[in-house]
């Protein structure tokens, strides 16, 4: 990490984007208090992470990666252990930990050890025992990583619930789409440093060269044909389509109408696309790749 | 104010130690093979040496004890750290409100809670078969004592090396525990041992053990009763404090 700075707003979902070997995981870790930093310091719930370790702790709920349940034990004696540790009175921790495995789908399953759990099932379950202390802030670092479609979507669903009970979730993530449909605000980390952070949308349009036309003719248009008649357009295939990349779309819209005119094409389809925000993650990480 | 804040966290983090060692017990503990090795390994070792000797019962009895009470106390725990190394489950753990001495404390309770279980059998069993007991309270006193501090020695030596290789740590902490047996009194009495041996047995816990085990039993220590209990209470607190600054210091590579 170098010296990144970023403040997190109640009740938000933030997203914390990177490449592999970003910082995305350091950066969690060292908020979640499983490793301490060389300097600098860190909030979370308004405790110092370094001096108030164990009430910073006590706040939050940890979903990593790679499962970290114990198999040996059954889905209820693994909540039952986290409830214990976060010091959840007994009867607050039965009752959360029977509301959570019937939410998720694991009642029936819960004293099955969790060897015998599939992926899925396991991701479940690291959710229910981050959220079995109720915590003011939710950690979720890649939460959908290899999960099929339908325990995704529940993971997305439940995430979404809990941060409308008001409460706020840290998502380390390099999955573009999940943080574009579930973050307010993005943060972009590379190599160690913060590239930009904003709202998805925001990030989008910062970036509005990278906004494109996909146009569609009737028959086969040439590259060459059409950026040498648009000299400032970048232009690619996308199948058998056609991308124009351009900050003023207008131009090329009429550009295009013009140019089909004049060679007797139909237009089948006609696009203005903003650059998605693996465009802007690309672009960024690239930019900062090579300051770095 | 201040201590009664100060005591209401130690007692709040002593319940989470309880949890982390109630979770040891049910994952590494109470499973077949790990008793029967607490109860058949050090009756082996021990009739290995003894078979063929003719030696009274109650003679063997304070040697029986202390490597009973010895092995079993640091049979699981090294492994533990390793294991949870590698399993991720550390990390699970370090992320929840606990501080580290509270889980080190967990892992030594249930290894001491493993031990007594185990180690009270030759005890039970000397009762039954009414062998010369001067006084079974102070002796199993004692044993508490000793099984606290070999509870501690096992959590310290799960310390170092910081390996997510549980079969690294177990090597090593076989290479100090099985030389620990041989100069400990357990098979030869302190005073029948050269005066060099008896320098380098006065630096194992285990030696005060046995010697307390030899006075309640045989009436026959070598060191005086009070020096064995103070000197099993330092080594205690000696593994404890080591083991504690040790795993504080290695953790962040143990993590990473």
């Amino acid at each position: 990490m170098d010296h990144i700075n970023f403040e997190v707003k109640k009740g938000e979902i933030f997203g914390f984007l990177g490449p592999n070997g970003a910082g995305k995981t350091t950066t969690a870790r060292i908020l979640t208090g499983v490793l301490r930093p060389d300097e600098g310091s860190a909030l979370v719930a308004g405790h110092d992470v370094l001096k108030n370790s164990i009430e910073a702790r006590q706040c939050i709920g940890v979903v990593p990666e790679v499962s970290n349940a114990y198999i040996d034990l059954s889905a209820w004696e693994n909540l039952m252990l986290i409830g214990e540790l976060y010091g959840v009175v007994e009867k607050e921790r039965e009752e959360n930990a029977t509301e959570l495995l019937k939410d998720f789908g694991l009642y029936e399953v819960r004293k099955k050890p969790v060897r015998g759990f599939s992926k899925g099932m396991k991701q479940r379950l690291l959710l229910c025992m981050g959220l079995i202390n109720d915590p003011e802030i939710l950690f979720l670092d890649e939460p959908t990583s290899g999960l099929d479609v339908e325990s995704a979507r529940l993971m997305r669903e439940k995430v979404q619930r809990y941060n409308r009970d008001g409460k706020t979730v840290f998502l380390s993530t390099h999955n573009m789409e999940e943080a574009n449909q579930l973050c307010n605000r993005i943060a972009i980390i590379n190599h160690g440093r913060i590239a930009a952070i904003d709202a998805p949308e925001k990030l989008r349009a910062q970036s509005l060269e990278l906004q494109y036309i996909e146009v569609l003719f009737d028959k086969p248009v040439g590259l060459a044909d059409l950026s040498k008649k648009m000299q400032a357009v970048k232009a690619s295939l996308a199948g058998n389509k056609v991308r124009l990349y351009t900050a003023n779309p207008s131009t090329v819209v009429e550009f295009l109408v013009d140019f089909a005119r004049h060679n007797n094409l139909r237009i089948l389809s006609l696009n203005t696309m903003m650059p998605s925000l693996e465009d802007v993650f690309v672009k960024l990480t690239k930019e900062h790749g090579s300051e770095a | 104010m201040e201590v009664k804040h100060e005591m209401g966290y130690l007692a709040e983090q002593f319940k989470r130690s309880l949890a982390v060692a109630k979770k040891n017990i049910k994952i590494y503990y109470s499973k077949g093979p790990v008793i029967v090795f607490g109860l058949i390994f050090p009756l082996f070792l021990f009739l290995a040496y003894t078979i063929g000797r003719s030696m009274p019962l109650e003679e063997l009895l304070p040697g029986l004890i202390g490597m009973t009470t010895f092995f079993t106390a640091t049979s699981v725990g090294p492994s533990i750290m390793p294991w949870e190394t590698r399993s991720k489950t550390l990390e699970r753990l370090v992320c929840c409100p606990v501080a580290l001495w509270a889980i080190l404390l967990g892992d030594m309770l249930s290894s001491f809670l493993f031990g007594l279980a185990i180690s009270v059998i030759p005890l039970l069993f000397a009762l039954a078969f009414n062998i010369g007991l001067l006084n079974f309270t102070i002796l199993l006193f004692g044993l508490v004592l000793a099984t606290l501090c070999f509870s501690a020695l096992s959590v310290l030596l799960s310390a170092y090396p910081p390996s997510d290789i549980p079969a690294t740590v177990m090597m090593i902490s076989s290479l100090v525990k099985f030389p620990l047996v041989f100069i400990s009194g357990v098979f030869i009495s302190i005073e029948q041992m050269p005066f060099w041996g008896r320098i380098i047995a006065s630096f194992s816990p285990l030696t005060y053990f046995t010697d307390l085990a030899r006075h309640l039993i045989l009436n026959g220590g070598y060191y005086d009763l009070i020096l064995d209990f103070s000197m099993v209470a330092v080594f205690t607190l000696i593994f404890l404090v080591a083991a504690v600054k040790l795993h504080e210091k290695t953790l962040t590579k143990r993590l990473s």
